[in-house]
């Protein structure tokens, strides 16, 4: 017999590879189908944010921030306006915090969305995608009322929002709450009983308990792997504590319970969507009556000299935040995210540093493919939702 | 517990730490240490029972150019189990920036101190993977630094020198051009 000779195979996957969700390249080291090692490697998306914030003014930074995780944008703009805004000592009027919970579930519900669809798509289920995307474009179209932006509204403000809520913003959100349920269940007819989607992600990409907090891991991906922790529970912000809802957790730690996670979280959104709509007055503040920060109404700008002239220095210097330093942790789609600041007491920031959900995430792919299949690699990078805009920033 | 009794319970756990807690806006208790001493520190934070803190959530730094000591480490430390958050700040000269990895505590600590390194120029002793993270692995400098120009030029490299001459890539390419006789 002759001698047969094996080698193990080395696989370039990426940059360029639909399934990475951008651009993340991982050499695999490959013994027939089993991954043996693989080496992530980030940086394609790196535009230097952080640094460029640096030389912005404090509200400038906002649409920034919205463009680095760009699947929650609002969940990071509001993270950077609580981190200034706690620094700045601002409190919100209620009906701000409400507004701004609001918006923050329907961004996650959004970003789920996104999530389920590719995810779907990626492990053969391609007429999901088509249907999340279906709900995924009423929540644009809220956005595109609200701000006149789809995807990167920067409705956000330091001390409170843009403007007022548009008129027919409550019936558009009531509409799509209700319209969404049968939705999810829809989804749920399509995937949760579905053998072969099953068979496909139970038991694939396992992580325990031990590691996902060992490996910094939060949101979804930790909740599927039993660590129950959400930044809405164990650090309230924006009086989560007086919303009533639940942290779905499942104990495998796998795709499929990433998955199931993943859809709880969008019912128990929606639970928290209706108790804030019903808590927004449809007319009253927007955001805090500082003159230092808040711009006058525009009426004002055209017929009273020191609105004029309050308008004329916030547009142009900007305000200054007090020397200190802050990070008020948000639970955004991903989990734990938020913006570590330092002023130097000026009107631009010293330092603005984001953490990225994603990154970590990324870091501990390696933990849960290597010894699977190369298959299998596809349905993990997708389980995790990675965004790499929020990688790299 | 409030900073006075986690400053108490450090300096009881740990004789020789020199702790300096500061007052805060966020809901972050936050304390200096000294770079010597930060490995027995988040050991005994990681591992005794009453702080627990198993979760880095963040590991950054801030450059205060020109003022010396020049760079301040950010560690922000969750501890799941009594809801505590922490940020443990160490103080970096700008001369041999350098400070002890916490890899082997979180491994979560890997990735981000890579990044520190690729960004500050802040070296981590005992880094399993000392490598550039964001950045090309060519790049020269540290962007985050404060004396770090924000709009320069610089011509792309390859990482890797190309491994065939121009003659040898055009001979390939004869010869793996497909001739058809027509």
């Amino acid at each position: 017999m002759p001698d047969v000779r094996t080698e193990t195979m080395t696989v370039n996957m990426g940059p360029q590879h639909p399934s990475t969700h951008g651009v993340l390249r991982l050499v695999l080291e490959l013994d027939g189908e089993t991954v043996l090692s693989s080496a992530p490697t980030i940086g394609f998306l790196h535009t230097g944010i952080e640094k460029t914030a640096e030389q912005k003014k404090w509200q400038q930074v906002i649409p920034l921030v919205e463009r680095m995780d760009y699947l929650s944008a609002q969940s990071n703009s509001m993270a950077f306006c609580l981190s200034v805004e706690t620094l700045l000592g601002l409190d919100l009027p209620q009906r701000v915090r409400d507004i701004r919970v609001l918006i923050a579930e329907l961004q996650r519900i959004n970003s789920h969305l996104v999530w389920l669809g590719t995810h779907g798509m990626e492990v053969g289920a391609v007429s999901v995608m088509l249907y999340c995307f279906r709900e995924r474009e009423l929540l644009l179209n809220i956005n595109e009322m609200l701000a006149g932006f789809r995807l990167f509204p920067s409705y956000m403000r330091v001390g409170g929002l843009r403007e007022d809520l548009p008129r027919g913003f409550h019936d558009a959100v009531r509409a799509f709450l209700d319209r969404m349920p049968s939705k999810l269940d829809e989804y749920e007819d399509l995937l949760t009983k579905n053998e072969i989607y099953i068979e496909r992600t139970r038991n694939v990409g396992r992580i325990s308990k031990g590691d996902a907090v060992a490996y910094g891991l939060v949101g979804p991906i930790a909740r599927a792997a039993g660590v129950d922790y959400d930044v809405r529970k164990y650090f309230p912000y924006l009086g989560y504590e007086t919303y009533d809802f639940a942290v779905p957790t499942r104990t495998d730690g796998d795709v499929y319970s990433r998955y199931l996670v993943r859809v709880a979280e969008m019912r128990e959104s929606l639970k928290i969507c209706r108790q804030a709509l019903d808590r927004i007055a449809p007319m009253g503040p927007f955001a805090v009556s500082d003159p230092r920060i808040t711009p006058p109404p525009k009426d004002k700008v055209y017929t009273e000299m020191e609105a004029l002239i309050q308008h004329f220095l916030i547009y142009s210097q900007g305000f200054t935040v007090p020397a200190g330093e802050a990070y008020v942790p948000v639970e955004g789609p991903r989990g734990e995210q938020g913006f570590y600041i330092v002023s130097d007491g000026t009107n631009r920031p010293w330092r603005v540093k984001s953490r990225a959900p994603s990154l970590l995430a990324c870091q501990a792919l390696s933990k849960m493919i290597v010894g699977g299949l190369i298959a299998d690699v596809i349905a993990v990078i997708g389980s995790i939702d990675v965004v790499m805009g929020d990688v790299d920033r | 517990m409030e900073p006075t009794a986690l400053v108490a319970l450090l300096r009881e756990l740990v004789p020789s730490a020199e702790i300096e807690p500061v007052p805060t806006v966020d809901r972050h208790m936050t304390i200096y240490a000294a770079s010597g001493q930060l490995s027995s520190l988040v050991q005994v934070l990681h591992d005794h029972a009453d702080l627990d803190f198993r979760f880095l959530a963040e590991l950054t730094a801030t450059d205060y150019w020109p003022r010396e000591p020049r760079f301040e480490l950010v560690y922000v430390l969750v501890s799941l189990s009594q809801r505590l958050r922490l940020r443990l700040k160490v103080r970096l000269a700008g001369s041999d920036a350098h400070v002890a990895t916490v890899c082997g505590i979180w491994p979560a600590a890997n990735w981000l101190e890579r990044e520190v390194w690729d960004l500050f120029g802040i070296a981590f002793d005992g880094h399993p993977d000392p490598r550039r993270l964001l950045m090309p692995e060519d790049w020269d400098g540290y962007p985050l630094r404060k004396d770090y120009p924000v709009q320069i030029r610089k011509t792309p490299e390859a990482a890797e020198p190309l491994q065939l001459t121009a003659e040898e890539f055009r001979a390939n390419v004869a010869r793996d051009r497909l001739t058809r006789e027509h």
